[in-house]
């Protein structure tokens, strides 16, 4: 195995390690560089320093360490009984190859994983090793996300708060029944409750930093997880239901949704098509809507059908106002903040330039539609003191009307 | 016509500011203008770089203001938002800040009035400003050269539409306080050597490396870190428009990974055929299906299919490894000396074979030839895993109360994982379909074995059978 160059072990570290969504390099304490012996800096807002073809940004280096794993989860291309090339790398390779890519601006920092091999433990110690290396050998101020293994001793798990920005456990699947099908050597209680453990680290650590100025930093960037979609029998809501109950109990930053994609020697036990990309994307309009819209849980849940399934052809916000037509129109001069975010087409910026706005002036449809991405869209909610949809709201066509026209697939778009 | 000049002379200011990115400059002379009570229609302002008014005609001497004149007022918002258009190439970006500056002064709080279109045309120049900044900062390719004076140096060549440089050059020098780097533009450039920043005279892309050994290493995680099974070209276009794509060494594989991507889906899908496949509803489709089955490489051995046999309602569903020779050969499973084996424990223990659905955790017989024989070979985790559809297809119909697996394969066939049979055995394991699981040695071990360690097997076997025996007669 050693013989494989650098290279060629990128290539299948790399290939191994993108089925993990999160890419974020976002959201960490500010630093940087000067006065120091190193190179990195973290300004709040992350940089994605390129995006690949399949759309998603490129701002770490997300690797394994090895892709060698003796768990056997079935979505999973790395499983002990998967035919994959096998490959590792060694804690300075990866500190290595991290340090190179940085000076070449290529990257913000580095996103670790790691297949278990040996023992939990073990595969832990050397995720942290790496980071141990570019923060204390080089003095890397850059990005670092690692993958927290659940199974490994909280001590371990600990210490790689301390280096890392942010920290993560993947819960992989919605439900507890789909976990032990498909997943069995992994164990709910057990991920939820290294959760649990950082959270608790994480809270204790910014506390002490409000009290003493050098306490030591513990995953400044918080804990993200992420969830495999269509992987299993899940509903969106059962979905919904789960982020919202991580959210509120474990204080995530994000809940990565990850759309079940086909990997190369598939286990016989996913006999399933691959889930419309469309339905990680509808997931992810509902995440947004519990986080900085105000929806409740709930009410999100209302948006979906009765088998629980959010509509693919229109997107949440909108479902969920076809079905509450007697709470609109609102009223654009008068109506509250938190009403008019429930307007479909209006987004937080458009319904803060309203409120604004509105203080200077009684707004007409005219200035709503220089305010907004597309007043089309939102006039059928919306008066104003020169426009009433009067039985545009309640026509049964409506959904229709506003449904986005199928386009060509974006496969041939470029 | 003398005397139209003479008016425009007296009344018109041409302002030439020094360099195009130059706010504080802009400052300075704008608010002297504001002071002198300078209407926006009576200045012309001009910048290097700029297209500016070929026929721009005015007073470059500028009005110097009373020193009793009322200081000039602007928003906060204004100012920050002032700072980022001045970078920006429209040439009427001074003009228009100055017109903006200018109703300032009557209504202070024009700034919050989003629907004004001097202030929507600020922050969208803002916006641009911003977008062309921060692509910067992510699009920038350092490459490394190494001289004998100076060492190790980085040096990028960048193209930025706006006039973004200078003010950016904070963010490099911050994030690469310790490294020696250049960055070169088509309008100027910005040399860092560890201490002190300077700035140089517009650059060419021929100043620049033309590579760097580890853009290799770059472009392969580039191509392998993208996944073909979801193809969004629309989304990487909206945030890596083609226009940077020339300076960035991971680019040149865009057109190939889109063409290959199609393929390799297709590709990952038919090898992996079942995910499309609708499960059997009986057991005859089944069978039949299993027949034709070459999903793993055992199904396209010299052997047949060997179909569970026995009631389709049993509440007892006895799970072995695989067919043998002679199941392969008679078309029934449990029929070689394992299964005769089997059969006289079960009649021991008080258990009817006819009333038990018996079948395998793999459906083809797995041999190697050695002369006439064919010798039996286990199934490798992944071979019991594909077969993993069929059983549960027999389970789903029959739904048994109760499944006996024999052996370490019969058991990773229902859990899809391999347990031990010593730390499992004699223990219910609860399924998810309500039905529970015994696992216990394969006959055929017993076969194996001599004299003590036979009599010990045996006896929990035996033990075994008995104990589900009894399950079963209290789930019945």
């Amino acid at each position: 195995m050693e013989s494989q160059s650098i290279l060629e072990r990128l290539g299948i570290l790399a290939d191994a390690a993108k089925y993990d969504a999160s890419c974020a390099s976002s959201g960490t304490s500010s630093r940087n560089s000067l006065g120091s012996k190193g190179i990195g800096s973290t300004e709040g807002m992350g940089i994605c320093h390129a995006y690949a073809p399949d759309g998603r940004c490129i701002s770490l280096l997300k690797i394994l360490l090895t892709n060698h794993c003796v768990f056997d989860c079935h979505y999973c291309i790395n499983r002990k009984s998967s035919n994959v090339r096998r490959a590792r790398f060694t804690p300075q390779e990866v500190a290595d190859l991290t340090l190179s890519f940085y000076r070449r601006n290529y990257i913000e920092g580095l996103f670790l994983s790691s297949g278990i091999v040996k023992s939990s433990n073990r595969t832990m110690e050397q995720l942290i090793e790496a980071a141990r290396i570019l923060r204390e050998e080089h003095d890397f101020r850059g990005y670092i996300h690692l993958k927290t293994i659940p199974e490994a001793d909280p001590e371990l798990v600990h210490q790689a708060g301390l280096y890392a920005d942010r920290v993560s456990i993947n819960v992989e699947l919605p439900t507890d029944s789909g976990l032990t099908r498909l997943a069995p050597d992994k164990n709910a209680r057990q991920i939820e409750d290294a959760m649990g453990r950082t959270k608790d680290d994480i809270a204790e650590a910014s506390d002490a930093k409000r009290k003493f100025r050098h306490a030591p930093r513990f995953a400044p960037a918080g804990q993200s997880t992420q969830m495999i979609v269509g992987a299993d029998a899940a509903t969106d809501a059962d979905i919904v239901g789960k982020a919202s109950r991580l959210y509120g109990s474990f204080g995530l930053r994000r809940v990565y949704y990850s759309a079940f994609s086909p990997i190369p020697d598939a286990s016989a036990v996913l006999p399933l098509k691959r889930p419309p990309l469309i339905r990680e994307h509808r997931l992810y309009q509902s995440d947004w809507l519990m986080r900085f819209y105000g929806y409740k849980p709930a009410e999100v849940m209302e948006a979906a059908g009765a088998d629980g399934m959010l509509p693919l052809d229109i997107d949440p916000k909108l479902a969920w106002a076809l079905k509450f037509r007697d709470r609109f129109p609102l009223d654009v001069n008068r109506a509250a903040r938190e009403d008019l975010l429930r307007v479909p087409g209006l987004g937080v910026g458009a319904v803060d330039r309203i409120l604004a706005a509105r203080r200077h002036r009684t707004l007409r449809l005219d200035d709503v539609a220089r305010l907004t991405q597309s007043i089309a869209k939102v006039r059928p909610f919306l008066c104003t003191v020169d426009w009433r949809p009067t039985t545009l709201t309640d026509r049964a066509d409506l959904r229709a009307l506003l449904a986005p026209k199928q386009e060509q697939l974006e496969l041939f778009a470029a | 016509m003398s005397t139209l000049r003479n008016l425009e002379f007296d009344t018109c200011y041409l302002v030439h500011l020094p360099e195009p990115d130059d706010f504080d400059a802009w400052r300075e002379r704008a608010r002297a203008l504001i002071q002198c009570d300078v209407p926006p229609d009576r200045i012309v302002w001009t910048a290097p770089g700029g297209a500016g008014d070929l026929f721009a005609q005015g007073d470059p001497r500028l009005p110097v203001p009373e020193p009793d004149a009322p200081p000039v007022r602007a928003s906060r918002r204004f100012v920050e938002l002032a700072r980022q258009a001045v970078l920006h190439t429209d040439p009427e970006r001074f003009a228009l800040l100055y017109r903006v500056l200018w109703r300032l002064q009557a209504d202070p709080r024009i700034m919050e009035d989003k629907t004004d279109l001097d202030v929507r045309r600020i922050e969208e120049l803002d916006k641009t400003v911003r977008r062309d900044s921060h692509k910067m900062h992510a699009f920038v390719r350092f490459r490394r050269v190494e001289s004998e004076e100076s060492g190790e140096h980085y040096v990028a060549w960048f193209e930025p539409e706006h006039h973004i440089l200078r003010a950016n050059a904070g963010f490099f020098v911050r994030r690469f306080a310790n490294m020696k780097w250049s960055i070169l533009t088509p309008r100027g450039s910005l040399h860092w050597d560890g201490e002190t920043l300077e700035e140089g005279p517009p650059a060419q892309r021929a100043d620049a490396p033309t590579g760097d050994p580890m853009e290799d290493l770059w472009r392969t995680y580039y191509a392998s870190i993208f996944n073909p099974a979801r193809l969004k070209v629309g989304a990487m276009l909206k945030e890596m428009p083609r226009k940077y794509w020339k300076n960035m060494p991971e680019a040149a594989l865009i057109p190939e990974l889109i063409a290959g991507a199609q393929k390799r889906e297709l590709q990952m899908v038919a090898e992996g055929a079942l995910e499309t496949e609708d499960r059997p509803e009986t057991l005859k489709a089944v069978d039949e299906a299993i027949h034709r089955c070459r999903r793993c490489p055992i199904g396209c051995l010299d052997n047949q299919a060997v179909m569970g046999e026995g009631p389709k309602d049993a509440a007892l569903m006895i799970v072995g490894e695989q067919p043998g020779d002679q199941e392969d050969l008679a078309g029934r499973p449990f029929v070689g000396p394992a299964g005769q084996l089997l059969d006289r424990y079960l009649e021991k223990a008080g258990v009817e074979r006819k009333e038990a659905y018996l079948t395998n955790a793999v459906k083809h017989f797995k041999f190697v030839q050695r002369g006439k024989r064919r010798l039996h070979q286990s199934p490798t985790a992944k071979e019991i895993d594909i077969c993993r559809w069929w059983l549960e297809s027999e389970r789903a119909i029959v739904q048994p109360k109760l499944i006996l697996a024999t052996g370490a394969s019969a058991a990773r066939g229902i859990l899809g994982k391999t347990v031990s049979i010593s730390k499992t055995r004699g223990e219910p394991i609860p399924l998810e379909d309500d039905s529970e699981l015994w696992v216990t040695a394969h006959p055929s071990y017993l076969l194996r074995l001599d004299d003590e360690a036979k009599e010990k097997q045996s006896r929990l076997f035996e033990a075994d059978l008995a104990a589900v025996k009894e399950r079963l007669a209290e789930l019945a």
